[in-house]
This record gives C-alpha cells, structure tokens and sequence, in this order.
C-alpha cells in the first residue's frame, strides 16, 4: 500500500457546483451614513408627528377589547363554549389542584392538617427521586424541602410543586405529540412556530387578565398562565431533538426498509430522548418561574409571600421567599438533569443544558456547552460504584415500607404533620423565616444608606447624559422618520426579509396606538442591552478563561436568572429611585445571566489549538482577548447579545413598576383597572411587535455573520 | 450470458424545483455549471447504464462530486430518480409503491454507509438484527441470525456493547454484519472504508474479499480510491460530473484509458500490480518461441514477471488452449521500468 | 425509551399505591381540634374567602376580620391575593365572599351591584380614604407656603429630575389608583411633570429616601397608609372638590373627592346565612386602628395573623361590637 494513489492534480480537479462570491457590504458605512441623515433629518423635524397618547386616554381599538371583555363576561353563564368547555376545563384543573393540596398541604376543614403531613410528602418526593435520579439528587432534594420547611414556607413550597408538576404533566401530553408532529411535517412547523415566538414574546402580565376572564382566578387559571410560557420549550426542543437525529442514521434506517412509524418508534425517538428531557428540564423550569408570578391570579404558590411581602417594602421576607424558588428551581433542575443522565448512561453523552427563559425567539434551541466541570461526570471523576438495575428495583421496593410508615406516622402526630417553627432551634434558627428576613433587611438597608447618594448620583449621569439623549431622538422623531430608519437598519443588517417583518411589526405597533409608547420602550431596550453586553463581555471573557472565576460567578448568574424580580424591586428603587434607570437596572439584572454565559461558552468554545498557536506566537493575553478569542467567539457574542435583548424584552413590564412608565406601566395598568384593560393588552401587544422585530433583525444579522 | 443480478438503465438524477421538466429538453447537453447558471438545477446522474451479473463485485468510482453517492441511493430509492429504469430481480424499482419497496428493502439490497449509521441505544447484536427485527421476524431466530453473522464478521465476544465502545472498523463490522443478516441479492457499499484508517481499511477490503467468496453476494461498491477499485472489482464503473466516463475491468481501464480524465487519474497506478500479459504481448510471428513456457493473457505482469525473466527469450502467451501472442524480457521491463521512473 | 418508561410506571404505580394506604392508615389526628373558641358555631360558619387587595391598609382590615371570624366564629377562612378587578370579578362567580376595603369604583358598582346584582354593598368601614398629593415633612417645614397648590409652580424648579427634565417631577402611584394627575396639571396650568413611580413600593422608597437625604419630592399618595405612623407626610391643597366637578375627566381643576371606604360580599355569601355575613357588615374601626395594624406588619414584621391578634388582644370592646 505504499502507492497510494495521490491526491488529484489540479489538472483532474472536478468542477464543483458554482457558487456566487459573497459581495462586499460595508455595513458599517451605511448604518453610520444612515445615523448622519436621521439626525440632520430629526434637528428640522422633531416633535412633529411622535403620536403622543395621554395616559388616561385610550384608542378605538383599546374600548374594542374593553367591549369585547364585558361581552365575554357577560356572556359567561349563557354561552355554551365558556359553560362547557372552558368552564369543564377549569371546573377539572381547580378539582385536581385542590385535590392535590388537600392530600399534601393544605388542611382541608375541619381537619386541621393535609392528609399526609411534611415528614409523609418528604419521605413521598425523596422516594419519587431515588427512583428517577439517584440517591445524590434525593439528598439534595430533601435538604431543600427541609429548608422550605425551616423558612416557614412549607404551604406555599408544597403548593408550588404542585402547580408546577401539574402545569408539567400537561405540556408533556399537548406538547411532545405537537413537537413530533413538527419535526416530521413541515408545513405544521412553519404554521406552529410564529405562534412559540409569540407565546414566548408576549409579556405575561399582558395575558394574566385575559386568562383571568376566561378560567376565574385561582389554580385553573394558574395553570393556564403557565401552560403558554412553558409549552413552547418543550415542543421547539423536542422538534430540535427529532430533527437532528443524524442523516446517517436515518438514511440506514431506510435503506433497511422501515415504515416511518418504525423510525420514529425505534430510532428518532430513542435517539432524540436525551434533548427531549433537556426540553422537559426546561419547561418545569418555565413552568416554575411563571407559577410564581401566577399568585397575582390568585395562584396557590411562593409568589404569594413574595407578592405581600412587596406590599410592605419587606425586603427580607421577599428574600427568603425568592431564596426558597432558586432552591426550588436548583432541586428540580437538577434532579431532571441527573434522570437524563441516567437515562442516557450507556448511550453517549451530551455537555449540554439548553438556554431557557423567555423569549428563546429561535427556531434552532440553543444548547448550552457546560464546561466539563459544570457538568454531573466532571465531578465523579473515579467512577463510582452504580447498583445493577435488578439491586435498584430492589432497594427502591424496599423503600416503600419506611415511606409508608413515615406517611402513617405523619398522619399520626401533630408535629409529624405540621411544620414547627425553628425558631428557637439552636443553628437552625438562624435559618428560619423571620430571623433570616430581619437579618437581610438590616444588612440590605444599612448597605442602601451607606451607598444611595452615590448611586442616586449615578443614575442621575447615566439619565441626563445618555437616555435622555437617545430617547429625544428616537421618541422625538416623526413616527414616519422612525419608521423610515427601523426599516433601513433592518435591510443594512439582515436584509430585505426582516425589513417585511420590521415592517409588519411597525404596522401593529401604530395600530395599537402606542407608538410613541413604543419608542420610549425600544429607547430603555436598546440601552439596557448595551449595558448587559458591556458586563456580558467583562465576565464572560473571565469566565471563559479561568475555571476559578467561572465557579465564583455561575451560581449567582443561575439565582439571577431564577429568582423572581419581585425580590429586588424594593432594593433597586432603595438604591436608584424610581425612573427609566431603575427599569434598566432590574433588566440588567436579569438579563446579564444569559448573555454572560453564552459569551463564556464561546470564548471556552475557541479551538485550543487556535489558542496555543496564538500564545506560541508571543501574544499578550490583552491581545490573546481581543485579537483572537473575542473575535472568534463573534458567533456566540451575536447570539448573546440577540436573547440579551430578549431578556431585557421580558422584563419591560417589571421595569414599569419601578418608574419606567411607557409600555410597562400600560400593561400593569392594565392588569390593575378596568378602563384600562384594552389599553393593557394592546400594550403587551406592541412589547410583542418590538420583540418580533428586534428579534428577527438580530437573528438574520447573526446569519449573515455565520455563512 | 445469465440474467443481470441488476440492471440500471439510463438513469438520471436532476435536483432542482422542475427537474422532470428538463428530462428531453436539448438544456440537459449543457455542462453542469451553465444549467446551474441558467435554470438553477443541478445534474446529480446523468444517464448512466449498467448491468451488474450475479456474484460480481461492482466498483463504482470518481471523486467527491462526480454523483455516485447519488447513483448508489438512486438504486435503492433513498434518493428519488428523476427518470430511468433500476431493474432488480425482475421489478423496475422505480415504479414500485412504498410498501413494494419496503419489501425489496428489506429482503433484497442491503447497504453499508460510510458513517456505519448505526443506533448508539441499541447493542451491537441488536443493531445486526434491527434489520430482521423491523421486518418482522421473531426474537429467537433473529438472535440466531445476528450472532451468526457476529461470527461471520469476526465481532465475536463484543455482542453486548454498545457502538460507540467500539472501534471504527469494528463499528463498520457491525455495519456489514447488519447488511448481510437480511440475506440480501446485493450488497451496496457507500464509501465503507473512506472513514477508517489506511492499515484498518486494507484489513477491511480483504474481509470484503473473504466474505464475497464466503457469500458470494453481489456486490455494488462505491469509492473514491483507485487502488481500493482496483482491488476488488471485477469491472469499474468511472463517473465524472454525474456521467459515466467508462465502464471495463481493472486491466480495461488501465491499459484502455477512456480519456485523458482516466487517463490523469489512473497514471500513477503501478501497471505490473493490474495489466495482464494480453496489454503487453506482442503478435507472434510465428516459430520464434516454439517450446518455450506458456502463459496465460490474463496472467497479471508482476505475476508474469518471473517466469519471464528466467527464459532467454520469448515467452508464449496464451488464451485458453490457443497461443495469441509472446512476450520477452523487455516488454516486462517497460511496464515495470516505467513505473519506477515516474 | 422502554426502560425509562417502565421506571417511570413503577414509580408512579407506587407512589399511588403509597398514598392509597396511607387513606387507611390513620385519621389519629383529632379533626376536633381544629377550631378554638366558639363551640357549636363551627359547622355553621363554613368557609369565608376574602379576597386581599395589594396594599398594607387592606391586609389588616382582611385579617382583623379573618382572625376574629376564625377564633371567634370558628370559619375556615382563605385569603386569596387578588388586585381589585379581579376580586369584583371573584364575587360575581362566586369564587370570593368579600372585599373588605372598597374605594369608590362607580363603574364596577353600576356593573356589578346596580346591573348584575351579584355583589352587594356591606356597608363603611369606618375608614376615611383620602387621595391627593403629598411632600416630606421637611419641605412642609421649610416651604410652609408649598402646601397651596397654587404655590407650586413657584417651587417647580426644585422638583426638577433627570425624569422630568425642564418641568417639576409630580411622581405617580401603584397602576391600580385611578389618577387625575396629567389633566389636572394641564388644567391646574402647573409646570409639572407627572412622573409614574409604578408601584406603591416606589412612592413610599421615594419618600423615604427624600426625607434622608432631604431633597425635594411632590408625589401622589393616600390615606389611610401604615407608612404615615412611620413618616407624617404633608398633603398639598388642591381646589376644593365639590360634587361633579370630577365629571369630566378633560376639564378637571379640583381636588380627589373624599372617599368613604365600604365593604362588599357577594350576592351569594349573603343569602348563606353565615355569621360571618354579620362580623363583615358590622365591621368599623378608624384610620388609626388600621394604621397601628398596618405598621405592626410593615415596621415589626409581624406576620398578618400575629399584628390581628396582637390589635383584637388589645381592643376586646369594639371586636364585641361586631360579633353582637
């Protein structure tokens, strides 16, 4: 084999199909060329034409919806569809719920305690997750349930899970089927993704009153919430998963002659089982962190002590509240995490865990590398010692005994059933809620007094000198200037098919008559993401270089991510007031999670070799950052900066209840009073509108960056 | 000559939006990148025919791009055609329903792809027999079946891993074994061995050469490699920008190039290793090598080479019974010779 | 994909059957000691469910109620966290009994009581509501002459903020408080910019970080509220209101009208025949009664039940008053 046969002369080369040379854009030159013009255009034009629409007034289509809702409401008992469907709907999922709660936490009069008291549930879930995840995850989880106990939020965590886990078991059986589907028929897909993006985009807030209308407030309702922002994951993952079986597999599988119901059975489906439980990760994820904003229809869960606690500025309690969620979110996080694993032990692995919250806007999921450490196997290095299956099964039907006893007995005393206060346990006590709240709201407060006047200060700069600037020339300008240049910078960027979308989008928005409303928004987004891409970058490029900076940052990126914005709210406005600037800062907040970590992953993403050739070369590691890893990671920072914006989107609404009116405060408002309803909706309509443009501009720049 | 194990008639491979539509137009003379350019569809197969005997191994060979990873899955309709006819076992394949098909699928024409396509759930004696499985047969006699064919490919001991526990060659052992548990009429190879190393790959052709003698399958066999080519076919098919440039047997095509394209392509080939005695010999006029040793035409001429060199003069060359010509110390030299200056 | 749904089964299959024995396995628990205090009452009382409205004022008037129809009545009571829509809407389908601090809300009363007749009023609370605008207590005691609304423009300038620009700052409230603000400072012809804080938490941090750092803040606000026994804020004056001067929202020049806080029960809860329907009716304190509550929560951090009990403990005589 010595004369192998050399590789082809050019002589021989084969023509390959032609390919058009990519042109030259000079993006950059327009879009400066296009800021000249808008600017000469705006010094002669401005304050003309900026559609301003008073607070208190609404537009025709705004006392349409109004019309619509009293039609509904009144229609209520006398229309089939609302008696029967949605009533049956709602009359099962309220019976359910409560069912539930009456069985594990709540007391059901007269009897003073749930059926099965906390020693019973804990032994119940520690069960549930030895069976499904292992014995590491059952520690983990029955530490956490302990805790909620010792917070004295044992009720509302109970209660949470329970929505949680019902909202779950309903995207399962709607979504998987439609994810399927979507993978194998493409017209469905194309008809069915508009519609994620839209459930994903659309601010919560602005469905809560309308879902409200139709299931009454309470759990039904709840869960109803929760469907909409948790569903999408879930289906555009399993499409995902589906969809990228590899051809070769698929191509084997046919040539060996099987039916397509065979493929899916025996190949895509087995194949494709790991991402679908990353989906599933994700959408109890969603599903936990929408069931907590649920409590403001009356949903049973740890929103509500969140909520109240908002009422009274008690920022501890809101704390300890919040800290039970990220709890909550760690345990289920990872227990789904670890089942996968198990799951997929022998089948190949995966490094990934996707990139969830809302507004993933993306018809490709997104799925993030975990550092090898960052995931289950980096930490077992030595491998450790697994039960066969057979010696599984047996010490998990072993179990049921000390479980059923644990159920009996706390069905037996009184402080098996309900959870004492700990708050004159020794240690624990320190733990417990009111102390742990006392102690925070001291640390907070003397900390906000220390600090307020410089970051009052701050705000004060970052207002004057660079929002009030932008947004004099973005909520200034004619609304047909502006329409004009959104129009040309989605055609510079992304060329001419989001400009139809920027168009569309433009239409709606002027439909709702929110306009200007609109603009000021889009002025604190485009802020707000520059803000987050500045810090995203700062600790992303730490985080992708140093192992050490990545384990200090991660679990507060994850608690950021996790933990309601209701919890700090009342520090954001201690620190900086209420304003446009204190909206921008809790978008900050949450959004720099996301953003950071796409960044680090792709910074930890540039080929190693690429690096070592780099440092053999005598670079600096300021150089190594900017001459090679930032512009390699391009790619990755696009994306960033994409579900940054996102983000930064889904947090509008909150924004306007620390002082950054606009949209915001039009859906809170909204959601509050009656005359406002219609005007509410529309405004989530138009955050919706922002959101699709932004999106779809960002995302065909990204493309043209990747080809 | 019996009935062709398969038959390929003109068949033709356009993608693009209306590529029935082209079939007949006088646009289908255009190269590939002048229809590219003009109509925005592109020639995959363009009228390519061939007959392939039973038990012969069929070697079709080109470059990435010249259509013969189209060809192959044309066969078996993985790829649609856009016209022609693939006759197989009586039935043109082109015409059969879905259900038709699934039956030639599992029953007659079983492939091996270059990336094994193998299942990473499933252990490797449940990949051989998923074959058998999807068509149906009953978990005993498919067990039997699989772990014949573990014995036949040599996998024996490794039945419980999984895929990815196993090397690529290994890999692509489970590949083969999988193809040959159906039992099937022909044996298509796409690329097998492109993904292996070059010491696993000569380990693989040559069990690709056993078992064809074991078997004694049909065999279609795309590659890249001329020496691969070279090596186990019987006849080779060489393909260029979709079209059939030439079909003959190894000797044909290097001794016979068609063009200066083959011509190029297969120069560096070492032409003692595949030309037989018939593409060296000279006429014989007459007594000249009377008593001398005589050899067979088809007699490669490194194989040659010795008994050649060892007689003083002529060697007599013959086909069959029939002397047709003589070959002396220089014609061996040439070929050799020539070889070592290139 | 078999094996994981096999374990999933068994699970499932166990944690029910797990749950199902457990319906066997006691009742030790005496259901008897559920409620305290009046005996025969229990069975009578049932559940009351009283809809809570998102401000500190309405949670202890909800809880002062809760806690004596508990203790006293033996109810079962809930409390669900509803903004005040909602809760109308909550009444009319039966889901809520009460709302326990109403204001005003015409359109909601013609919807609801006139038309639909499914809520019903329950009579005051004895609660003044008062709303209008407000400063610190140190403006008031600088600028003695701020407290004139028609003074204010004299002052425009210190309100100044990054927020309003070249106008004075007027901040603006909780979304749910129907508002005059923007037209009344057109027509009032202030150089003021109405400013929306966004949420309750919002005006009341505004105010005391003013108060700290003494600088300058007109903003909307209302009584009664826990956080005047915290800080004494100044209401400034407005043109008296007189009635229907609120009629157009366009042309309105004077101030908020002065609200009698009322309570409401659905149509339903007040034909059950409840005790509870009678504690809700007769229920009336005064601004300060709710105050001292209000702040036991938000300044002590009691839990709701705690700052009930710790005020019914304290006020035996008027919790009688509504029982009799």
């Amino acid at each position: 084999m010595s004369t192998a046969i050399a590789p082809p002369r050019a002589g021989v080369k084969e023509e390959q199909p032609y390919v058009d040379p990519t042109k030259k854009r000079y993006t950059g030159r327009k879009l400066l060329g296009l800021v000249v013009v808008w600017v000469a255009l705006w010094l002669v034009v401005k304050n003309r034409d900026t559609l301003e629409l008073p607070f208190a007034q609404t537009t025709g289509l705004h006392t349409w919806l109004n019309d619509f809702r009293d039609s509904i409401e009144g229609s209520g008992q006398s229309n089939w569809f609302m008696k029967y469907v949605i009533g049956g709907i709602s009359a099962a999922l309220n019976g359910i719920i409560t069912a539930l709660q009456g069985l594990l936490s709540t007391a059901v009069f007269p009897r003073p305690v749930p059926e099965i008291g906390w020693l019973g549930v804990m032994a119940l879930i520690g069960w549930v997750t030895y069976a499904l995840a292992g014995i590491r995850s059952t520690i983990l989880v029955l530490v956490c349930t302990f805790l909620f106990g010792v917070f004295g939020l044992w009720q509302f965590s109970i209660d949470l899970l329970i929505i949680t886990f019902v909202a779950v078991f309903i995207c399962v059986i709607i979504g998987l089927p439609l994810g399927i589907l979507m993978a194998r028929n493409q017209r469905v897909s194309a008809v069915v993704t508009p519609v994620l993006d839209l459930m994903q985009t659309m601010p919560s807030f602005a469905y809560l009153t309308p879902m409200a209308l139709f299931f009454g407030i309470g759990p039904a309702c709840a869960v109803a919430v929760t469907l909409v922002y948790a569903i999408p994951p879930l289906v555009r993952i399993t499409e995902h998963g589906i969809k990228s079986v590899s051809a070769n597999t698929i191509e084997a599988s046919r040539s060996l002659g099987l039916t397509s119901r065979q493929l899916l059975r025996q190949v895509q489906l087995p194949m494709a089982r790991r991402t679908i439980i990353v989906g599933v990760n994700q959408c109890t994820m969603a599903a936990l962190s929408m069931a907590t904003i649920a409590a403001l229809v009356n949903g049973p869960g740890l929103g509500k002590p969140v909520v109240s606690a908002l009422q009274t500025l008690n920022i501890g309690a809101a704390f300890v509240g919040g800290l039970a969620i990220v709890l909550m979110a760690i345990m289920l996080d990872r227990t789904t995490t670890a089942a996968s694993e198990r799951a997929e032990r022998r089948g190949g692995h995966t490094d990934v865990a996707s990139v969830g919250g809302p507004g993933v806007v993306k018809n490709i999921v997104w799925l993030e590398r975990l550092p090898r450490w960052a995931s289950e196997e980096g930490y077992e290095s030595p491998p450790r010692k697994h039960l066969s299956n057979a010696g599984r099964r047996f010490a998990i039907g072993l179990l049921v005994v000390p479980v059923l006893i644990a159920v009996v007995l706390s069905r037996t005393y009184l402080s098996l059933a309900q959870f004492g206060s700990f708050e004159n346990v020794p240690v624990l006590s320190f733990l417990s809620g009111p102390k742990l709240a006392s102690v925070v709201n001291t640390v907070v407060r003397s900390f906000v007094d220390a600090v307020d006047t410089f970051t009052n200060g701050f705000k004060e700069v970052v207002t004057v000198w660079f929002l009030n600037p932008l947004q004099a020339l973005i909520a200034t300008s004619p609304w047909w200037l502006m329409a004009l240049v959104l129009l040309a910078i989605a055609y510079f960027l992304g060329g001419w098919r989001p400009t139809l979308v920027t168009a569309v989008c433009e239409a709606v928005i002027l439909g709702t008559g929110l306009w200007n409303d609109a603009m000021v928004t889009l002025t604190m987004t485009l802020v707000a993401t520059l803000l987050v891409m500045i810090i995203a970058v700062v600790l992303g490029v730490g985080m992708g270089r140093s192992r050490r900076v990545d384990v200090i940052i991660r679990p507060f990126l994850d608690a950021f991510q996790t933990i309601p914005a209701f919890v700090y709210l009342v520090p954001a406005l201690a620190l900086f007031g209420p304003g446009r600037f204190t909206a921008i800062v809790a978008a900050l907040v949450y959004a720099v999670s996301i953003a950071t970590k796409l960044v680090a992953d792709g910074i930890r993403g540039v080929s190693p070799t690429t690096v070592e050739a780099a440092r053999s070369s005598g670079v600096t590691p300021w150089q190594m950052i900017s001459k090679v890893q930032l512009p390699m990671a391009r790619e990755a920072l696009v994306l960033a900066t994409n579900q940054g914006l996102l983000y930064v989107l889904s947090m509008v609404v909150i924004g306007g209840m620390v002082g950054g009116g606009s949209l915001g405060y039009i859906v809170v408002a909204g959601f509050s009073q009656r005359e406002l309803f219609g005007k509410g909706l529309a405004a989530g309509l138009a955050i919706t509108a922002l959101g699709v443009m932004l999106d779809r501009i960002a995302r065909h720049a990204a493309a043209r960056y990747e080809s | 000559m019996t009935e062709p194990a398969l038959q390929v008639k003109s068949l033709w491979k356009i993608f693009g939006p209306n590529a029935e539509k082209l079939i007949g137009t006088p646009d289908l003379q255009l190269s590939r990148k002048e229809l590219q350019t003009k109509s925005g569809h592109v020639i995959g197969v363009r009228d390519v025919s061939f007959d392939v005997a039973p038990g012969e191994v069929f070697v079709v060979m080109g470059l990435s791009g010249s259509g013969k990873s189209t060809l192959v899955r044309l066969i078996t309709r993985l790829i649609e055609p856009t016209s022609g006819e693939v006759i197989l076992d009586g039935q043109d394949i082109t015409k059969l329903s879905d259900p038709a098909l699934r039956e030639i699928r599992r029953n007659k024409v079983s492939m091996v792809f270059q990336h094994f396509g193998l299942l990473p759930h499933r252990k490797v004696i449940d990949n051989i027999a998923f074959g058998l499985e999807v068509r149906g047969e009953g978990k005993d006699s498919r067990r039997n079946r699989a772990q014949e064919m573990v014995d036949l490919v040599g996998l024996s001991g490794y039945e419980r891993n999984f895929p990815e526990q196993l090397s690529g060659g290994m890999q692509q052992r489970v590949g083969l074994a999988r193809a040959l548990a159906a039992d099937p009429a022909v044996l298509m190879f796409d690329e097998p061995f492109s993904a292996l190393d070059p010491l696993i790959r000569r380990d693989m052709q040559n069990e690709v050469i056993r078992l064809h003698h074991e078997v004694g399958k049909t065999m279609v066999f795309i590659t890249h490699d001329l020496q691969e080519a070279l090596k186990l076919g019987d006849r080779i098919l060489i393909m260029r920008d979709g079209a059939v440039i030439q079909i003959g047997r190894p000797d044909e095509v290097v001794g016979a190039p068609a063009d200066e394209y083959v011509r190029d392509f297969v120069s560096e080939v070492p032409k003692s290793h595949v030309l037989t005695l018939r593409w060296v010999m000279r006429e014989a006029t007459g007594t000249e090598a009377a008593g001398s040793p005589v050899l067979q035409a088809s007699t490669i001429v490194r194989d040659a080479a010795r008994a050649v060199l060892a007689t003083h003069g002529p060697v007599r060359v013959a086909e069959g019974d029939r002397v047709v010509g003589i070959v002396d110390d220089e014609d061996i030299l040439r070929v050799v010779v020539a070889e070592d200056a290139s | 994909m078999a094996r994981g749904t096999r374990r999933l089964t068994l699970a499932c299959v166990a944690a029910a059957l797990a749950l199902g024995l457990s319906a066997c396995g006691g009742g030790t628990i005496q259901n008897a000691t559920a409620p305290t205090g009046g005996s025969g009452t229990a069975a009578a009382c049932g559940d009351l469910r009283i809809a809570v409205n998102p401000w500190t004022g309405y949670v202890s008037n909800a809880h002062v109620i809760g806690y004596v129809a508990k203790t006293k009545l033996g109810c079962n009571v809930t409390y669900s966290d509803l903004k005040e829509e909602v809760s109308w809407q909550g009444m009319a389908s039966g889901t809520i009994d009460t709302v326990v601090e109403n204001w005003g809300h015409n359109d909601l009363i013609k919807k609801y009581i006139t038309d639909g007749k499914t809520v019903e009023d329950a009579g005051p609370t004895g609660n003044d509501g008062i709303i209008g605008w407000y400063v610190p207590p140190w403006m008031a005691e600088k600028y003695p002459d701020i407290l004139d609304s028609a003074n204010l423009n004299k002052y425009a300038d210190l309100f100044k903020t990054s927020e309003s620009g070249d106008k004075g700052q007027l901040l603006d409230g909780d979304p749910s408080y129907v508002t005059n603000d923007e037209a009344l400072v057109t027509n009032l012809k202030l150089n003021f910019k109405v400013v929306v804080g966004g949420s309750e938490a919002a005006l009341i941090e505004s105010f005391r970080s003013a108060e700290k750092n003494k600088t300058p803040l007109l903003a909307y606000f209302y009584e009664p509220q826990w956080f005047f026994s915290e800080m004494k804020l100044a209401r400034v004056k407005l043109p008296a209101y007189t009635d229907g001067c609120d009629a157009d929202p366009k042309t309105i020049a004077c101030d908020y009208p002065p609200y009698k806080l009322n309570k409401l029960i659905s149509a339903k809860f007040a034909a059950s025949g409840s005790p509870a329907v009678g504690l809700v009716k007769k229920f009336q304190w005064t601004n300060d009664d709710q105050n001292l509550v209000s702040t036991y929560m938000s300044r002590d951090n009691m839990t709701p039940d705690d700052a009930a009990k710790k005020w019914v403990d304290a006020n035996p005589d008027k919790v009688a008053a509504w029982l009799k």
